[in-house]
C-alpha cells in the first residue's frame, strides 16, 4: 500500500510559548492553538510526522536524525534564563533510512545521524513537546543546509514525498520556521512583545492571507520577495520544503490557526490540507528542479567537480 | 614576573584560533569518542597550533577570554555565569567528528565585570547563569587546541548578531566597543589575559564531504577569491597593521564570505587596541574549503 502525506503545518520556531507561556498573551495564544492543531492530527490517520526545522542548519548537505530515542536537555542560546528543555523523543529510524536513499537517489548529499547527546534543536523539541507531548507517532526530522536555495531544497522536499509514498507511512509534515525574523536586540519586557516593524507586520499578514485561501505553491514562489523584504526566517526553505512535499500545488484547504510576536519575529500556527478545489490555479514562471546536480563552483579554479 | 604578580591587569596576548572541529578529531585527545583514521589531512594548522603552543610556554598568563562564532545570541551579548560546566559537546554540523567530554572552569568574576563595563557603553548583554547551558564547540574547540592541559579559567563571549540583523559596520562597531570594554575590565581585574578570537578567515564551504574525511587529496580553499583575499589579511596582520585590518573588514566579510562576520576578529582587535607589532602566523591552512590561519600577537614584548 502506497503511502500519503496527508497535511502540512507550520510552525513557529522559537521555544518561549513553551517555555514562557504565561509571560506573554500571544505565546500562551499560541501554545493553546496548539493544542488545537494537535487535536487535528490526532484525528487524522498520522502514523509519522516529518519535520524540517530551519533551527538544525546544517553545512554538509542534509541530516536526517536517526536516532530512535534520543534523550538529553538543550538550553536555549538567547533564552537560557527561562530554563531548560528536557527531552526524550520518538524517532522513526526506519523511515530516516528510507528518506536517506530517496534523498540520495535524487542527488543529494545528505546522512542519517544517531548519537548520544546530539542536541536536537529547540524548534523541533517545540513543535514536537507542544503538538505530539506523549510521543504517540514517531517523528522524523532533517536539517535546514546553510547553502541550499530554491531548487535544492524543493528536490529535498520530493525526496520526503518519495519516501513517503514508498514506505506506506500516513505523514503529516511540519515546516518549523518563523515568518518575518527580526528580532529585539535588546532584553524586552514580554508583556510588550510586538512584530519588529509594521512592515514586517503587514508582509507577514499579506502571507498569511495566501495561506489561508491554501495558496501554498503561490507563497512558494513569493519566498524570495518575501524573505527580502522582511527579513524572513532561512530564505523561508521551510516553506519550499512543505510546498515540494506537499505536492507544488495550491490545491489546499487553508486555516491560519494563529499568528503572534515572539520576540519581534512573526510566529505563525498555519494547516494545509490537500482539497479538490483550488483558489488559484497559476502558470509559475519558476520551475520545480526534480534532481540536484552539486554546487556549480564557478570560480574554482580546477577540478571543479571534486566536490560533486 | 610570575602569575598572581601582576600590578594591574593587561591583555598580554591575542591569538587567532580558528575552531574547526577536525583539528581536535585529527589529534586524537581522549576527551574525544571518534578516532581519526591517520589519513594526513589539515597537516599545516595542526602545525600551526603545535608552534603556537611552543610559542605560549614560555608566556604568563591568567584566564582565556574567547569570543566564539558558535554561540550565536540575537538579544545582545551573553556571557558565561557559571563558575563551571561539564558535559558532552556533539556537534550538530559535524557529530561524526566531534564528540567530546569537557570540564570547563569560568571566571565569573572577570565575565561579570566585561559585561558590566560592555552595558556601561551602552551595548546589551546578558550574564548566562543555567547550569544546564551546553558550551558551544567553538569555545571548546579554541580553548584545547590552544592549551591543551584546560587548567586555565576561561571567560566565553557570544557571538551577537548585529551584522546579521543590520550590516557588517554595524556589527564591526558594536564589536570595537565590546573590545574595549573587554579590555578595560581585564585591567581593572589585575589579571593576565589571553584573548582567543575563535573563527576561521574565508569561510565557504564545500557541502559534500568524502567517506574519510580527513582524505588529504579533497582538501583545497574553496576559491581562488578566498585565497587572495586571506592571503591579504595575513600579509596586514604580518606586517602590524591591525587598524588596516579592522577598517578593510566590512570589505572582507562580504566579499569572502567570512567568519569575521560573527565579530571574533574584530573585538580581538579592539581588546588588543590595534596592536602595531607583527602578528605571527603559525600556520594557515583550509578545512572543508574554508580558510583558517593560526596568528599570535605577543603584547607582553
Amino acid at each position: 500500500m502506497s503511502g500519503q502525506v496527508l497535511s502540512g503545518y507550520l510552525v513557529p520556531n522559537q521555544p518561549l510559548p513553551l517555555l514562557a507561556p504565561d509571560a506573554n498573551r500571544g505565546w500562551a495564544s499560541l501554545r493553546d492553538s496548539c493544542a488545537r492543531v494537535r487535536a487535528e492530527i490526532e484525528a487524522s490517520e498520522a502514523d509519522l510526522l516529518l519535520l524540517f526545522s530551519t533551527r538544525w542548519v546544517s553545512i554538509i548537505g542534509h541530516q536526517i536524525q536517526a536516532d530512535p530515542q534520543p534523550e538529553w536537555w538543550v538550553v536555549d542560546e538567547d533564552f537560557h534564563s527561562y530554563g531548560s528543555l528536557h527531552y526524550k523523543l520518538r524517532m522513526d529510524a526506519d523511515f530516516a533510512a528510507q528518506y536517506l536513499d530517496k534523498a540520495q537517489a535524487r542527488g543529494l548529499h545528505a546522512r542519517t545521524v544517531a548519537y548520544r547527546g546530539f542536541p536536537i534543536d529547540v524548534g523541533t523539541i517545540t513543535a514536537l513537546r507542544l503538538l505530539n507531548p506523549d510521543n504517540r507517532i514517531p517523528a522524523c526530522v532533517v536539517s535546514c543546509n546553510m547553502y541550499s536555495d530554491r531548487a535544492e531544497t524543493l528536490v529535498l522536499g520530493k525526496a520526503a514525498r518519495d519516501a513517503v509514498e514508498a514506505s506506506g507511512r500516513k505523514a503529516v509534515v511540519l515546516g518549523v520556521s518563523a515568518l518575518s525574523n527580526r528580532m529585539f536586540t535588546r532584553w524586552i519586557d514580554p508583556a510588550h512583545d510586538r512584530i519588529h516593524s509594521q512592515k514586517d507586520d503587514e508582509w507577514n499578514r499579506k502571507l498569511l492571507e495566501l495561506l489561508g485561501d491554501g495558496r501554498l505553491e503561490d507563497v512558494s514562489q513569493l519566498a524570495r520577495e518575501f524573505s527580502h523584504q522582511a527579513n524572513g526566517d532561512s530564505k523561508m526553505k521551510a516553506l519550499w520544503w512543505m510546498a515540494a512535499a506537499l505536492g507544488e500545488n495550491n490545491h489546499y484547504r487553508g486555516t491560519v490557526f494563529d499568528y503572534q510576536p515572539v520576540w519581534g519575529t512573526g510566529a505563525a500556527l498555519v494547516g494545509l490540507q490537500p482539497a479538490a478545489a483550488s483558489v488559484g490555479d497559476l502558470e509559475y514562471d519558476e520551475d520545480g528542479a526534480e534532481f540536484f546536480r552539486g554546487d556549480r563552483n564557478v570560480l574554482a579554479p580546477n577540478d571543479p567537480g571534486r566536490h560533486e | 614576573m610570575r602569575r598572581g604578580e601582576h600590578p594591574s591587569g593587561a591583555v598580554v596576548g591575542g591569538i587567532l584560533a580558528p575552531h574547526p572541529p577536525h583539528l581536535v578529531y585529527a589529534s586524537n585527545p581522549p576527551q574525544n569518542e571518534p578516532r581519526s583514521s591517520g589519513a594526513g589531512a589539515w597537516q599545516e594548522l595542526l602545525a600551526g597550533y603545535q608552534r603556537l603552543r611552543a610559542s605560549l610556554e614560555a608566556r604568563v598568563y591568567d584566564v582565556l577570554v574567547v569570543h566564539t562564532p558558535h554561540w550565536k545570541t540575537r538579544t545582545g551579548t551573553h556571557f558565561l555565569g557559571v563558575p563551571h560546566f561539564s558535559g558532552l559537546s556533539v556537534d550538530p554540523i559535524f557529530p561524526n567528528l566531534f564528540r567530546f567530554q569537557y570540564e570547563l572552569d569560568v571566571d565569573v568574576a572577570l565575565s561579570q565585570s566585561i559585561h558590566d563595563h560592555a552595558r556601561d557603553a551602552g551595548l546589551s548583554c546578558q550574564m548566562m547563569t543555567n547550569p544546564e547551558f551546553r558550551v558551544d564547540y567553538g569555545t571548546l574547540t579554541s580553548c584545547h587546541l590552544v592549551r591543551p592541559a584546560g587548567d586555565l579559567p576561561v571567560v566565553a563571549i557570544s557571538s551577537v548578531r548585529t551584522a546579521f540583523d543590520y550590516c557588517n559596520e554595524a556589527g564591526d562597531q558594536e564589536m570595537l566597543a565590546l573590545g574595549r570594554a573587554t579590555r578595560a575590565a581585564v585591567e581593572a581585574s589585575g589579571k593576565s589575559a589571553l584573548c582567543l578570537a575563535s573563527c576561521s578567515l574565508s569561510h565557504r564551504h564545500y557541502t559534500t564531504e568524502p567517506a574519510d574525511p580527513e582524505d588529504p587529496a579533497f582538501e583545497s580553499i574553496h576559491n581562488e577569491n578566498q585565497a587572495a583575499w586571506d592571503r591579504h589579511i595575513l600579509a596586514l596582520m604580518e606586517s602590524g597593521q591591525s587598524r588596516r585590518v579592522f577598517d578593510e573588514m566590512p570589505d572582507f566579510t562580504d566579499q569572502c564570505v567570512a567568519e569575521t562576520r560573527d565579530g571574533s576578529l574584530s573585538w580581538l582587535l579592539a581588546a588588543m587596541d590595534f596592536p602595531e607589532v607583527a602578528g605571527q602566523v603559525h600556520g594557515y591552512g583550509t578545512v572543508i574549503g574554508t580558510g583558517n590561519a593560526v596568528v599570535e600577537w605577543d603584547l607582553s614584548r
